[in-house]
């Protein structure tokens, strides 16, 4: 897309209108102004998408298969191990990755941070699209997965942690949806639509504090469920929500940091120069906020393991691997962060970023699979499995990339206001 | 306070709410007093030191509950030695129950221990699920309605015996399974689970819960020496209907001395708790942010409009004159 960007001054499309006068049809808008022949060009000169091509024609059929002869053909099928890689990184991983929704939606809104507005976009999209991809992660894994309706509306079991997940997740799912859709109708040209809804944004971003609090801490509380199973130090029966709830701010506004510092550098010719004029600012104040929420999180986590008297765990082998996840993924990051905020050196918080996106799954990924079970064995995933993660994984960032390109996400959409 | 709370967002119409709201009301009920069980619920004794692993049990749990036919026979008894991950063989799919032999240094002979579902009386499996699919019958069974299940497998993740097992070989209607207490067949009607009947050792003896703890008691003091003084199943997790005696520690047996003393629910309390402080705080806290946050911005604003006011009157004072 680069190359038409250059050459053509109508694209890429901010406007209704085209260079002579005319309006793009929404189906111009839609092949991003090009014809159809110049789009396939673009899509096949890109090395990412042959990449994507390889991924897909593996992994649609394993997809395929696991719908016609079961879980059992793509995964371990463990009794022991119930919850495998689709939700120990689909769901556990993506849902903090995604917190960045309602950290942004709080930031601009609710305190009124103005000078964050260029990225608020941005990050209620990652956090719809998160939710919406660990939303099929679980369709994956569940044993019935046309039965997903049922927690709401044919049997409630309410007085399980994993009803309230059900019901955080597709309510927050849909908050999430009306905040996004304002992008969508500036680009459709409804203004009505988006009338109506910045009428209730703030209800709806306190509705996303509520909700996403409750929900990720669900994630966390989800565990306490298995006191016996889990290690002693991945789990903290009193605390286990705050941690999962405290990781989800940093690992969110990381994840931020990083969609920005990908879409800048693959996709200029897409952002507006109040976006890229701002994001080196705007990546030290969430550099900022990461930070608190770091150190936050590094002190209950200290809190856990003296409140539960697990200090002797330390110095087992397990204890190693704790302290090296906390280091690696939480303390290193954190000093790159206060570092690069020091200085302004905002390649280096962007690496931070990348530490500590990946820190966060590696927690989730320990509790859920790595140490869960410890005392009695070490489930590997099955090869299908972790192909079928990493296609579903493809899926979800074909579609981010579908709409960045289009929607004005990280561009403002010029015309009527 | 509560009610109140939870009427008002019903009527707001806040779909979250509501759903807090029905958990709200459950937590109630929960809170009024910890269940102990039907007074009346059934349970076994199993007596580990009569059990000499003729797989009897098996075999009759497999006729009973129609399950498929093993890979080796229930006379084969090499399948004792086999491990799987490092670990005994465990129940799945195809079995409710397995017997598994332990040799314990100490002893001269092996020990054997039966293992499937323990009926607790306050399962994590049916508290942990999200679609009500379990159900504590007063007769002391743990049943399980394959017909609103999900699949999810939570169950699998919160009982601390790992017990519910899943049958992942179906795409089109996988469900959980797991020993029912022979619920349909028998303990409705009272009799005894198929494999209590089938074991010609009296190892497994059926009978009231209470009545069972009393002789598991009453056989331990009768033999002094024989057992170790402990009834395993009496508190675990807040009891279970499925108890055992043995005459070696229990972890020497396979068994997890690990698990809590109390339900466990319990230790998901304190998270459930939370979750009407921040529906109800959350809100008002946020709020009250935001109008601080853009307090300055309001006043700037005002005092613009009072200066526009006051320029405006004095423009037309001066017009007057």
């Amino acid at each position: 897309m680069k190359l038409f960007s250059k050459e053509r001054p109508d694209i890429p499309i901010v406007n209704h209108l085209k260079a002579d006068g005319t309006e793009w049809t929404v189906k111009e808008k839609l092949w991003l102004g090009l014809s159809v022949s110049e789009y396939k060009k673009q899509f096949f000169r890109n090395p990412v998408n042959w990449l994507m091509i390889a991924i897909f024609a593996v992994g649609v059929p394993l997809i395929v298969g696991r719908y016609i002869f079961g879980l059992g053909w793509v995964t371990h099928a463990s009794n022991d191990y119930p919850w495998g890689l689709f939700l120990g990184f689909g769901l556990f991983g993506m849902v903090p990755l995604s917190a960045s929704g309602f950290m942004l939606g709080t930031t601009v809104e609710l305190f009124g941070r103005k000078d964050f507005h260029a990225i608020e976009r941005l990050a209620l999209l990652n956090g719809l699209l998160g939710y919406f991809f660990a939303v099929l992660f679980l369709e994956v894994d569940l044993g019935m997965p046309w039965r997903l309706p049922y927690p709401m509306f044919v049997s409630l079991g309410p007085a399980a942690v994993l009803f309230l997940v059900a019901w955080h997740v597709a309510t927050y799912l849909s908050v999430q949806i009306a905040e996004v859709l304002p992008a969508f109708f500036e680009w459709i040209g409804w203004l009505k639509g988006k009338r109506i809804i910045r009428k209730y944004v703030l209800g709806l971003t306190v509705a996303g504090i509520i909700l996403s609090t409750l929900h990720q801490g669900a994630l966390g509380a989800l565990f306490t469920y298995a006191p016996a199973k889990v290690h002693p130090l991945w789990l903290s029966v009193n605390f286990q929500w705050i941690h999962f709830f405290c990781s989800s701010i940093f690992a969110g506004l990381s994840m931020v940091i990083i969609a920005s510092t990908l879409i800048k550098n693959f996709m200029g010719w897409r952002c507006d120069d109040e976006f890229k004029d701002n994001l080196d600012y705007i990546t030290i104040g969430l550099a900022k906020g990461a930070s608190y929420a770091m150190i936050t999180y590094l002190i209950i986590k200290i809190v856990a393991v003296a409140h539960d008297q697990e200090w002797s765990y330390l110095l087992t082998g397990w204890g190693s691997y704790y302290m090296l996840e906390l280091g690696v993924a939480v303390v290193l990051p954190m000093f790159m962060f206060a570092i690069g905020i020091r200085n302004k050196w905002v390649t280096l918080i962007r690496f931070g970023a990348f530490i500590a996106a990946f820190g966060i799954i590696w927690n989730r990924l320990n509790t859920a699979l790595i140490c869960y079970n410890w005392q009695m064995y070490q489930e590997i995933p099955h090869w299908k499995e972790v192909w079928i993660t990493i296609t579903i994984y493809s899926l979800y960032f074909l579609t981010y990339r579908f709409i960045v390109y289009r929607l004005p996400i990280v561009y403002g959409w010029k015309g009527e206001k | 306070m509560k009610k109140l709370f939870s009427r008002r967002n019903f009527l707001k119409g806040g779909l979250a709410t509501t759903a807090a709201a029905a958990v709200l009301k459950n937590k109630e009920t929960k809170a009024s007093g910890d269940f102990e069980g039907y007074p009346d619920g059934m349970g076994v004794l199993v007596d580990l030191t009569r059990c000499v692993g003729c797989r009897s049990c098996e075999a009759a749990c497999n006729k009973e509950q129609e399950l498929p036919e093993p890979a080796k026979p229930f006379t084969d008894f090499s399948i004792f030695d086999e491990m799987h991950h490092g670990q005994k063989r465990r129940t799945d799919e195809t079995a409710y129950t397995v017997v598994n032999r332990y040799d314990v240094p100490e002893l001269d002979h092996p020990l054997f221990r039966k293992f499937q579902c323990n009926h607790c009386q306050e399962p994590a499996c049916l508290t942990s699920c999200f679609v009500n699919a379990y159900t504590k019958t007063p007769e002391g069974a743990v049943i399980y309605n394959s017909k609103v299940c999900v699949g999810c497998r939570t169950c699998m993740i919160a009982c601390p015996f790992y017990v519910p097992t899943f049958k992942y070989s179906s795409a089109f209607s996988p469900k959980i399974m797991k020993c029912v207490f022979c619920y349909d067949t028998r303990l409705k009607e009272g009799k005894a689970p198929a494999c209590v009947e089938a074991c010609p050792q009296e190892a497994l003896t059926f009978g009231k819960r209470v009545d069972c703890i009393d002789m598991g008691r009453q056989r331990i003091r009768e033999t002094p020496g024989k057992y170790v003084d402990h009834i395993y199943g009496e508190h675990e997790v807040g009891g279970t209907a499925w108890m055992y005696l043995s005459s070696v520690p229990f972890d020497k047996v396979g068994f997890d001395t690990h698990v809590p003393k109390e339900p466990i629910i319990n230790s998901v309390k304190d998270f459930l708790a939370m979750v009407p402080m921040v529906l109800t705080i959350w809100p008002g806290l946020f709020v009250g942010f935001h109008l601080l946050a853009t307090r300055k911005e309001k006043m700037m604003e005002m005092e613009k409009e009072k200066e526009l006011a006051k320029q405006k009157a004095t423009d037309e004072k001066e017009e007057q004159v």
